[in-house]
């Protein structure tokens, strides 16, 4: 296509300073200017009388992080204020706005994931063992959405693996499926915005979620994940259209079978099992070539789709001998 | 009606009209389209299209509610035109933002997706109501065949909604409002004539 765009943009390395200068300066200024205000008077919770938005942040905590080799580099990261305001999580709401308004209602402490199924250890585990299980990592991944727009996230977590090996599954353990939260009670109209089963469910093959990018994540900027994101603790997926990546998970299960998924429950023939980043395979309402990068001008936003998401060269091992049309 | 009110009215419905072009442009020159501008905009001229359309096609079955509000009828050609311009700068939108002018890109849009298909439909078809919008195509054709030709607004209403309902994904359910209008809208023209024969009856009787 004609305004397609390499993807890899060369930024300066991402500092929290620069972030949050570009969360201020970029757009919504007045907003913005309100925050910088009470900032600068040193009291966040004045800001969040100004700026809604700060309310976000309020209820997240600062996170230890260091450093991983596996963080995506050349990119410039979009923005704290729209990673936590473009949000699919239908549960709160199908509009891309709604989850910022109402996930507060989310509640995430205490919580705990259970693990089930074919494994020598079926433990449960409460978020403050998991955030302790292993050191937590700064990586940045492109997060590249069904619905061809994308991200660049900077998440905060380590490597799923690392729970799995704890679990010890199975040698009977083919697959993995994780199961949102889901309380009627909660969620409640938001939810019946479409005609989903809940809870969320989700699933990879068992060598699929053994590879190291793919991440248990508890955080991003700096810190805990806000609730909108999939707080406490989700997956992220980055060689994979981002519904894959299964948001505030309760349940981990260890299955003999191929679990089922929730939009692919919805619509088979739009949303595959495995449902890799491939612009070579068309969504049928539209092309996959492409993406729109979120929190540019809309002149600018059209760029081209990349294989796996441009993470071939972790991943694509994993399908060799596939047919990537019939198992997309 | 007073000539001073229809032109108040008039002014206020143009404004109302321009209402949703100015807020993006707005949003286009202090770069505050949300975080997918290019979606903003498709929603936004989308939307607006078709409670146009809807709005146009009320007219009547109001007119003939209550009689008092047969001045409507002044402002039916006015929303028809703004329902085909927003449907234009939607069109354009994906022109431009979804297939960056590309026409190997665009026919294979129109070719495989069925929703574009719709679309498609739905507007081909407002382009001849929007060209014998005069008064002179109007007295050229005379009232009863432009009044069949303008039947089509019914043909593009429905490929709206269907373009609507394929446009989401399966299982969101946000297209339900407007469909039930247009559902009320259908009925009430059956309703309301044979309420009208009933009460003629009654009369002659
Ligand atoms: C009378 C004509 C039309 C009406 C009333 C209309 C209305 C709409 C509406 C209401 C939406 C969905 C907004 C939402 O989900 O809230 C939409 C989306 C869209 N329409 Fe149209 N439309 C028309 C014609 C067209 C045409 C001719 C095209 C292109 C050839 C087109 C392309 C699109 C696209 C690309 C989307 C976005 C889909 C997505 O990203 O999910 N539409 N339209």
């Amino acid at each position: 296509m004609l305004i397609g765009k390499p993807p890899d943009i060369p930024s300066s390395e991402f500092t929290p300073k620069r972030a949050y200068e570009a969360f201020i300066n970029r757009r919504r200024f007045l907003r913005g200017a309100a925050a910088t205000g009470a900032v600068a008077l040193g009291a966040d919770r004045i800001a969040s009388v100004f700026d809604p938005h700060a309310r976000v942040l309020a209820d997240t905590t600062k996170l230890q992080t260091v450093s991983s080799p596996l963080t995506t580099t050349g990119e410039q990261l979009t923005s704290l204020e729209d990673i936590t305001h473009y949000n699919n999580y239908y549960e709160f709401g199908v509009n891309k706005g709604d989850p910022a308004k109402n996930a507060h209602a989310l509640p995430t402490l205490p919580w705990s994931v259970k693990i089930e199924g074919k494994v020598a250890k079926p433990l449960t585990f409460d978020i403050d063992s998991l955030l302790k299980l292993r050191p937590l990592e700064d990586r940045v991944y492109r997060h590249r959405c069904v619905e061809a727009w994308s991200l660049v996230v900077p998440w905060i977590g380590y490597s799923l693996s690392e729970l799995i090996k704890e679990c010890q599954p199975l040698s009977s353990a083919k697959f993995v499926q994780f199961l949102s939260y889901y309380n009627r009670g909660v969620e409640g109209a938001w939810a019946y915005q479409t005609d989903i089963a809940w809870p969320y469910s989700e699933g990879l093959r068992m060598d699929e979620a053994m590879n190291p990018l793919a991440m248990l994540t508890f955080g991003l900027y700096g810190q805990t994940l806000p609730n909108q994101d999939g707080a406490p603790v989700r997956v992220v997926l980055p060689w994979k259209y981002g519904f894959k990546s299964a948001k505030s998970i309760v349940k981990i299960r260890f299955v003999e079978k191929m679990p089922h998924t929730t939009w692919n429950d919805e619509a088979p023939n739009e949303y595959g099992f495995y449902s890799n980043v491939n612009p070579n395979v068309d969504h049928p309402r539209w092309s996959q070539k492409t993406e729109r990068r979120i929190g540019l001008p809309f002149y600018e936003q059209r760029r081209t789709t990349l294989m796996f998401n441009g993470y071939g060269d972790q991943v694509a091992y994993l399908y060799k001998g596939m047919d990537l049309r019939k198992n997309f | 009606m007073h000539r001073r009110t229809l032109l108040t009215l008039k002014t206020l419905t143009w404004l109302a009209c321009l209402t949703p072009l100015l807020w993006l442009l707005w949003g286009a020159f202090t770069n505050d389209l949300g975080p997918d501008p290019t979606h903003t905009i498709t929603f936004a001229t989308g939307r607006t299209t078709l409670r146009l359309i809807m709005l146009t096609l009320a007219i009547t079955p109001l007119r003939r509610l209550w009689p008092k509000l047969s001045w409507l009828i002044k402002f039916r050609r006015l929303l028809g035109l703004f329902a085909f311009f927003y449907a234009s700068l939607h069109m354009l939108t994906w022109v431009a933002l979804y297939n960056g002018f590309s026409p190997a890109s665009m026919a294979a849009d129109i070719v495989k997706r069925r929703f574009v298909t719709a679309g498609m439909t739905a507007y081909l078809l407002l382009v001849p109501l929007a060209a014998t919008s005069t008064n002179w195509a109007i007295r050229k054709m005379g009232g009863k065949r432009w009044n069949r030709l303008h039947k089509l607004i019914y043909v593009t209403a429905v490929c709206a909604i269907i373009h609507y309902w394929w446009g989401v994904k399966p299982g969101v359910l946000t297209p339900i409002g407007m469909t039930a209008i247009l559902t009320l809208l259908f009925l009430a023209r059956p309703a309301l004539a044979w309420k009208q024969k009933r009460k003629a009856r009654a009369v002659t009787v």
